[in-house]
C-alpha cells in the first residue's frame, strides 16, 4: 500500500514539513488529488436529479479554494526555506464548514440565499487556523444553515456521502466536515455544534470530533443557528491533531462578548498522562432513548443499538483496566427533555437569526428590482430558504409569538437549567458523583441510509438526544471512534465533561487511543480510499 | 353650542412625549463605528457588525451604559438595576440590517423616574418617566426617483428611549419638557440633544378630555418633528383638530400623524393597527449588563448637581433674582464660570451676574463658546470688575476691556497700564480739559447759564470725548457745574 501525504496525522504532516522532508505545496497536491479522486461531481444548487455513481462519493465540498490555498502553501514553504516558524498546524490541509465566513471565499451556509455571498471577512477562529499555518483547501457541505443531522437538507447537492459507504449519510451537520476528514480530503476541519452537529457526524464517520465548552471557541464569523447553543470545533482524525486545533482556536476574543476569558491550557500537554484516578461516570439515560410518541404524546423508552452500547461498556472495562474508576448509575433524570427544550430554544433564536436575509443587502434577491417591498421579502424568502429553514422559522415564529412566549420559550430556559443542574450534581467535587466525566455513547445509532430518515424531521432529531444536553448544559463533549458495527459503519463514544474540561477529555481519547492502538479494526480503511 | 357641547376651554390636552436620545460616545454600541455622521456621505462609517453581515456579533460599548445611568440617575429613576439585559426586537425593514433591533424590554437598565419641570406661572409640572431604556438605531432610507436608497451610517448609534407618562397638559408644557430635557442632556455631558440633527427625537402623544375627568381617551401619534418649536406647534395642531372632531360629534382614532413643517400641517400616515408582535427574546448575542456597586459608584461620581437643584441653590445663596439664577444656570459651563466669579470677588455676587449676563454672554453668544473656553477667565472677569469698584477705569472702558482680554488673554491691569486706561479723577488736569471746552462752545454755556441745566450732558459728553473715555464722569459733572455757574 503506499503512503498518501494527505492520510498522514497533520502532527506528521508538520513534522515533515518544518524538517524539510516534504513541502506543504506537495501536500496540498496530495491533498487535490485524493479530492479528484474521491470528490465525485461538483454540488450544485441546481435541480438535483440522483445518479448511481453518486452513491460512490463523497462530495463533501462546496467549493474548492485551490489558488488560495496554493498561495498558502507557498508561503509555508518560503517560511520554512527562511527559517521562520510556520506555526503548529504549517501546512495542515484544513476544511472549513460552510457555516463560517472566509475572507473572499463564497460562504453560503449551505443555502441558495447566500450562494453568491462572498464573505468580506474571516472568522476568528479560522484565522486563528490560519495564522498557525492551517492551509484552508475548501469549503464544506452541511445541513443548510446546519439544520440537520444527515446533510441531506443542503441546497448544494448531491449530499454527502459516507466515505465508509457513500450510500450512508455522513451524519450532520458537519457531514461534509467530518467526512472530508475521513476520506483524506483534508487533515483536519473546523465544524460547528449547536445539537451534536461536530460529535454525531464525527461517530457516523469515524473520526474525532469535540464541541468545546460554550465560549471556549469565538463565534465570531459563524453564521448563526440558535446562538446561545452554536459552539464551533475540531474535527480530526486523531486526538493529538484535535488538541493542536483547539490549540489554535481556544481563547477570548473582543469580537464575541460570549467567549470566556478563562485562561487557555496546552491542549498538547498532558496527552500521554494516562487516566489513573480518573472517575468515569455511566449513566443508564445515556443507554435508553425516551421520547414522546409522535401520536399519542406518551413517553417511550426504547434501548440504544446493542452494539454500541457493548461499545461503551467494552470501553469502560479498557478504562478501568488503565486504572480509572467507573462510576455505574449517575442519574441524569433530565435529559430526555434536552430534545423538546431544544425545538423552542434553537427555533426562536434560529426564526431570529434568518431574519437578516431578506434580499436587500446580500445574498439571493428575486426579483431583481422590486418597488413592492412585501413581495420581495416574500418572494426572496419564499425561493432563497429550503424546507428546513422554513420549518424552523415558523415553529420559531409560532413559538415566540407574545401570547405563547411564556408558555413556551421561558419554560424552555427553565428547563434547560435543569439539565445543567443534572451535569453540575455528577460533576461537584463534594457531590456523590464526584466525576471527572461521563462515558455515554454518541449516536442511539451508526449511520442511517441516504433518504432512511430525511422528511422525519422528529425522529432525525431524536439521532442528537445523547448529544444535545451538553449543549444545553453549556459542557464541552468529545466523540471518538471506537470500533465499526455490523453494517461495517463507525461506532463513535462520546465523554462529557465540566465546564472547560477539554484537556481531560483530550487526555481519556489520547488514553483509548493507546490502549486499542493494536487492535484490528483501528487498521480499516474507508471504503472510498480503500476502492482506489 | 346651544346642545350642551362643552366649551373648547373646558377640555384639557394629555400629552405623553416619547423621547430618543442620541448619546455622544466616540464609536457605536456595538462596534467599532464612529457615531455621529452628520454631514458624512452616506454609507461611510460603516463595517461588516453594523451592516448584519452573516457571522458578525454585537460587543457593548461600555460608555453607553455609563452615559443611559447618569441619565436615570438624574431622571431620579426609583431604581437603576444592577442586572439587566438586552432583547431582540424582530421586524423587517429594508435599513434594519439584522431583520432585529438590540434594544432593552422588559427587563431593563432603570425603572421609573420623573422631572418637575418648572412652568413660566411658576407652578411646576412632575412629569413621570415610564420607559428608560438603550437600544440601537436603524439605518435611514430614502425614497428618491422611486427607488429606495439606504443610509447604514445610523445603524448602531447608541440611543436612550426615554417615555414620559401621560402627564403634560397643554402644547407649552410639551415644549418646557424639552427644553428642561435638553438643558440636562447637555449638562450631564451625555448628548449634544440637537433636535434638528436628530440626537433628540420627539414623538407626541395626544389626546383630550373634559377638563377634570380622570379618563385616557384614544390618542394619536405625532412623529417627524425635529424642533422644540415644531413639536409645540404640531401638538396644538393636533390638540385643536381633536376639540374639532369631538365637538362634530366624530370619534378619535388612533393615527399616526406625520408634521409636515413646510405647511405647518398634520398628515395621517397610516391607520395604527393592533400592536405589531415584535417576538420580543433576551439577545443571546450579549451577556446581562452587571453594575457592579464599583461601578455604578465610579459612573455616579461623576454626576454634577443637576439644573434646576442648582438654579434653585444659586438663587439662595447668592440672594439672586430667579430670572438671573435661571440664566446663569441654562448651561453647566455658564453656572461654573459664575460660581468660580463669586468665589474670587468681594463685592455682591449680584454685580457679578449683572457683568455675566449683560456682556460676558454677548461674548459668549457671538464666538459660540462656551463660558469655560473663554480667554476671559473668571478671575480676570473679577479684576475688571474690581477695577471699576474701585473707580480705576470708567464701566466704558470695562466693557471694551472685556472685549480686549477675551482676544488676548492678557491680564487686564496689565492691559489697562500698557495702554494707559486709567480713569482720570485728576482734578487739575480735568479742569483744564472743562476749561477749554466752555472756552470753545460759548452758545451752549450761554444756554446752559438761560436756565436749561440738561444741556450739561452734552457738555459731559465733550469732556468724555477730549479725555478718551477715561475721564471719571462723576467728577466732571461735578467740576462743570462748579466752572460753568462761575463767572
Amino acid at each position: 500500500m503506499t503512503e498518501h501525504l494527505c492520510d498522514l496525522p497533520a502532527y506528521e504532516q508538520v513534522r515533515r514539513i518544518k524538517d524539510g522532508e516534504i513541502s506543504a505545496v506537495e501536500l496540498l497536491k496530495s491533498t487535490f488529488e485524493r479530492i479528484d479522486a474521491v470528490e465525485g461531481r461538483q454540488a450544485t444548487t441546481e435541480p438535483y436529479t440522483p445518479s448511481p455513481t453518486d452513491l460512490e462519493k463523497v462530495h463533501a465540498f462546496i467549493t474548492v479554494t485551490r489558488e488560495r490555498a496554493h498561495a498558502q502553501a507557498e508561503s509555508i514553504d518560503q517560511k520554512v526555506a527562511a527559517g521562520e516558524d510556520p506555526g503548529p498546524l504549517a501546512g495542515v490541509p484544513l476544511a472549513v464548514k460552510d457555516i463560517f465566513c472566509v475572507k473572499d471565499t463564497p460562504s453560503t451556509a449551505g443555502s441558495k440565499i447566500l450562494e453568491n455571498f462572498i464573505s468580506p471577512y474571516s472568522a476568528t477562529p479560522v484565522k486563528h487556523l490560519e495564522e498557525d499555518g492551517a492551509v484552508v483547501v475548501g469549503k464544506v457541505n452541511l445541513d443548510e444553515f446546519t439544520f440537520g443531522s444527515s446533510n441531506e437538507s443542503s441546497a448544494f447537492l448531491p449530499p454527502v456521502g459516507n466515505p465508509w459507504d457513500p450510500a450512508y449519510v455522513p451524519g450532520g451537520s458537519s457531514g461534509g466536515s467530518t467526512a472530508a476528514v475521513a476520506a483524506g480530503e483534508a487533515t483536519i476541519s473546523l465544524g460547528t455544534d449547536t445539537a451534536g452537529s461536530i460529535r454525531q457526524p464525527a461517530a457516523f464517520c469515524g473520526v474525532v470530533g469535540m464541541k468545546p465548552t460554550y465560549g471556549r471557541v469565538s463565534r465570531y464569523g459563524l453564521i448563526a443557528f440558535a446562538s446561545s447553543l452554536d459552539c464551533p470545533g475540531p474535527v480530526a482524525r486523531n486526538i493529538t491533531d484535535t488538541a493542536l486545533m483547539m490549540n489554535a482556536i481556544a481563547g477570548p476574543d473582543s469580537r464575541d462578548a460570549t467567549a470566556a476569558n478563562t485562561p487557555v491550557p496546552d491542549y498538547s500537554k498532558g496527552l500521554m498522562e494516562g487516566v489513573k484516578g480518573l472517575r468515569i461516570g455511566l449513566s443508564p439515560e445515556y443507554f435508553k432513548l425516551k421520547y414522546p410518541d409522535p401520536e399519542t404524546g406518551e413517553l417511550i423508552e426504547q434501548p440504544i443499538s446493542p452494539e454500541i452500547e457493548s461499545a461503551v461498556l467494552a470501553a469502560a472495562q479498557t478504562f478501568a483496566e488503565m486504572g480509572a474508576e467507573i462510576i455505574e448509575d449517575v442519574s441524569m433524570p433530565n435529559t430526555h427533555h434536552g430534545i423538546p427544550v431544544y425545538f423552542v430554544i434553537s427555533r426562536v433564536e434560529a426564526a431570529s437569526n434568518l431574519h437578516r436575509y431578506d434580499g436587500v443587502k446580500y445574498g439571493y434577491r428575486f426579483p431583481d428590482e422590486e418597488e413592492n417591498l412585501r413581495e420581495l421579502y416574500k418572494e426572496t424568502r419564499g425561493r432563497g430558504f429550503g424546507i428546513q429553514p422554513k420549518l424552523r422559522i415558523l415553529m420559531g415564529m409560532y413559538v415566540s409569538a407574545e401570547q405563547y412566549e411564556k408558555g413556551h420559550y421561558e419554560r424552555a430556559l427553565r428547563v434547560r437549567t435543569l439539565i445543567r443542574d443534572d451535569f453540575e450534581r455528577a460533576f461537584d467535587p463534594s457531590g456523590s458523583y464526584k466525576l471527572d466525566c461521563l462515558l455515554t455513547a454518541t449516536t442511539p445509532t451508526t449511520a442511517f441510509k441516504l433518504g432512511a430518515v430525511y422528511g422525519d424531521s422528529v425522529l432525525m432529531q431524536y439521532a442528537d438526544l445523547l448529544t444535545v444536553p451538553a449543549n444545553h448544559a453549556g459542557v464541552p463533549g468529545l466523540s471518538i471512534p471506537a470500533g465499526f458495527g455490523e453494517n461495517g459503519l463507525p461506532i463513535g463514544i462520546q465523554f462529557i465533561g465540566p465546564d472547560f474540561s477539554e484537556a481531560t477529555l483530550l487526555r481519556a481519547g489520547r488514553s483509548y487511543e493507546m490502549a486499542t492502538e493494536a487492535d484490528a479494526w483501528r487498521a480499516r480503511q474507508p471504503k472510498v480510499i480503500e476502492t482506489l | 353650542m346651544g346642545n350642551g357641547a362643552p366649551l373648547m376651554s373646558e377640555y384639557e390636552a394629555v400629552i405623553g412625549l416619547e423621547t430618543h436620545i442620541q448619546l455622544n460616545t466616540n464609536s457605536k454600541i456595538f462596534c467599532g463605528c464612529k457615531a455621529d455622521s452628520w454631514a458624512d456621505p452616506p454609507n461611510t462609517n460603516i463595517c461588516p457588525v453594523c451592516t448584519g453581515l452573516p457571522g458578525v456579533l454585537p460587543v457593548l460599548n461600555r460608555s453607553v451604559v455609563e452615559k443611559a445611568v447618569l441619565l436615570a440617575s438624574a431622571m431620579r429613576a426609583d431604581s437603576i438595576q444592577s442586572r439587566s439585559y438586552f432583547a431582540r426586537k424582530n421586524y423587517f425593514y429594508p435599513d434594519l440590517p439584522k431583520g432585529y433591533q438590540i434594544s432593552q424590554y422588559n427587563e431593563p437598565l432603570a425603572l421609573g423616574g420623573f422631572m418637575d419641570v418648572p412652568l413660566p406661572e411658576g407652578d411646576q409640572r412632575r412629569v413621570t418617566i415610564t420607559k428608560l431604556h438603550m437600544e440601537e438605531d436603524a439605518g435611514k432610507t430614502v425614497l428618491e426617483a422611486g427607488r429606495r436608497l439606504i443610509d447604514f451610517n445610523r445603524c448602531g448609534v447608541p440611543l436612550v428611549e426615554m417615555v414620559t407618562g401621560p402627564d403634560l397638559r397643554s402644547a407649552d408644557e410639551a415644549a418646557q419638557y424639552l427644553i428642561r430635557l435638553r438643558q440636562l442632556l447637555r449638562w450631564l455631558g451625555i448628548s449634544d440633544a440637537d433636535m434638528e440633527r436628530g440626537h433628540l427625537r420627539c414623538d407626541a402623544n395626544v389626546s383630550i378630555r373634559i377638563q377634570g375627568l380622570d379618563v385616557l381617551n384614544p390618542k394619536t401619534e405625532t412623529k417627524n418633528v425635529n424642533s422644540i418649536e415644531n413639536v409645540r406647534d404640531a401638538i396644538q395642531a393636533e390638540i385643536k383638530r381633536q376639540i374639532r372632531e369631538v365637538k362634530a360629534g366624530r370619534t378619535i382614532e388612533a393615527w399616526t400623524l406625520d408634521w409636515d413643517e413646510d405647511s405647518g400641517t398634520l398628515r395621517k400616515m397610516r391607520v395604527k393597527e393592533t400592536e405589531a408582535d415584535y417576538r420580543y427574546f433576551r439577545e443571546p448575542d450579549l451577556l446581562p449588563i452587571e453594575l457592579d456597586e464599583t461601578w455604578r459608584d465610579e459612573i455616579l461620581s461623576a454626576l454634577p448637581e443637576l439644573p434646576l437643584d442648582r438654579r434653585a441653590r444659586i438663587a439662595k445663596q447668592y440672594d439672586l433674582p430667579i430670572y438671573d439664577a435661571e440664566i446663569l444656570t441654562e448651561e453647566r459651563s455658564l453656572a461654573d464660570y459664575f460660581e468660580k466669579a463669586v468665589e474670587v470677588y468681594d463685592g455682591e455676587p449680584k454685580t457679578v451676574s449683572n457683568w455675566l449676563m449683560n456682556d460676558v454672554l454677548r461674548i459668549i453668544r457671538s464666538k459660540g463658546v462656551k463660558a469655560g473656553g473663554l480667554q476671559l477667565q473668571p478671575r480676570l472677569l473679577v479684576e475688571i470688575i474690581d477695577m471699576v469698584d474701585e473707580k480705576k477705569i470708567t464701566t466704558n472702558t470695562a466693557k471694551s476691556l472685556l472685549d480686549q482680554v477675551e482676544a488676548t488673554g492678557n491680564a487686564p491691569v496689565e492691559i489697562v497700564e500698557r495702554e494707559n486706561l486709567a480713569q482720570v479723577s485728576d482734578e487739575g488736569a480735568l479742569r483744564q480739559v472743562i476749561a477749554d471746552v466752555i472756552a470753545g462752545n460759548p452758545d451752549q454755556v450761554k444756554t446752559y447759564r438761560a436756565g436749561k441745566e440738561s444741556v450739561i450732558g452734552w457738555f459731559v459728553g465733550q469732556v468724555m470725548r477730549e479725555s478718551k473715555g477715561k475721564a471719571n464722569p462723576q467728577l466732571v459733572q461735578e467740576l462743570l457745574r462748579e466752572m460753568l455757574a462761575g463767572e
